[in-house]
């Protein structure tokens, strides 16, 4: 194949604009700023740490069922750890969402890394009401019969019916959490590309990239 | 899996041992003005506070550079 050739394959081309993009150094650093040296940074992590103990017991939540997480002690155990899971996730997220806030972070064309995290707290906010209403219990039916009110009135219940069980289920165990989990990999991908904000006072290198990393911490 | 069932056994028909916290009676709220809202959301609202501020105060521990 000649270089012509190959330079005309689309594997080629998303190749080389993927390693562009993202080149093995900013994909999987071994260094930061030294300004990420604070407690405050630490809280994006510990989201995706909570997401993945969410989504881990969810998985087993579902493959086991209803009548398990409400009868066994195991299954009680899991439905447990899937709640308070949820709960540091969330609150994980409104820290870190209040840091980068704070922080001003769409600074230095990083617009795409704060709209991407801002429309994942707004989805995870629909797979948590979806959760509730996954539980089979009468939690979730009276908060099915409360939210119906309030969906039918701004005209979407037709399409989102929250005293449909199947279809709330599909809602919180498959498409949510995809579109959850395909957001956060676009977060934390554009976090690599563009790196972390830094400070107010530090100076902004042009062209949307991160500051210069003279001082970095060891 | 049945070892570790026999770990949570004490759950099985109800509670074994009492909870921290009573949840058998209605939640309490806090009313002022327009504000209403239960006492178990306001404290981690106040936490998060508590938490976000100390993370910003709290110095982070520096590694030692290996030479």
């Amino acid at each position: 194949m000649s270089p012509a050739e190959q330079q005309r394959m689309w594997t080629e081309r998303v190749r080389q604009r993927a390693v562009g993009a993202l080149p093995p150094e900013k994909l999987l650093p071994d260094r930061q700023p030294a300004y990420v040296s604070s407690w405050i940074y630490v809280f994006g992590v510990a989201t995706i740490a909570a997401l993945v103990v969410v989504i881990g017991s969810g998985v087993i939540l579902g493959l086991k069922g209803p009548a398990w997480w409400h009868e066994s002690g195991v299954g009680k155990f899991f439905n447990s750890v899937h709640l308070w899971s949820v709960e540091v996730f969330f609150f994980t997220m409104v820290v870190h969402l209040w840091g980068k806030f704070f922080m001003g972070a769409w600074r230095g064309g990083r617009s795409w890394t704060w709209v991407t995290g801002a429309v994942v707290f707004l989805i995870a906010i629909g797979t948590a009401f979806t959760g509730y209403l996954s539980q089979q219990n009468f939690d979730s039916q009276w908060i099915a019969s409360e939210g119906k009110d309030g969906l039918n009135a701004v005209g979407i219940g037709a399409f989102f019916n929250v005293i449909d069980f199947g279809q709330m289920y599909t809602w919180h165990v498959i498409l949510l959490p995809v579109a959850v989990a395909a957001l956060v990999v676009w977060h934390v991908l554009l976090v690599r590309k563009h790196g972390v904000v830094p400070p107010y006072a530090a100076p902004v290198a042009a062209g949307g990239s991160a500051a210069p990393r003279a001082k970095e911490a060891p | 899996m049945r070892e570790i069932a026999g770990l949570f056994r004490p759950l099985r028909g109800g509670l074994a041992a009492p909870a921290v916290f009573n949840l058998n009676g209605p939640a309490h709220y806090v009313n002022w003005h327009f504000f209403h809202m239960s006492v178990a959301n306001v404290l981690v609202i106040v936490l998060m506070i508590v938490v976000f501020i100390l993370a910003i105060v709290i110095p982070f521990p520096k590694r030692e550079i290996e030479e």
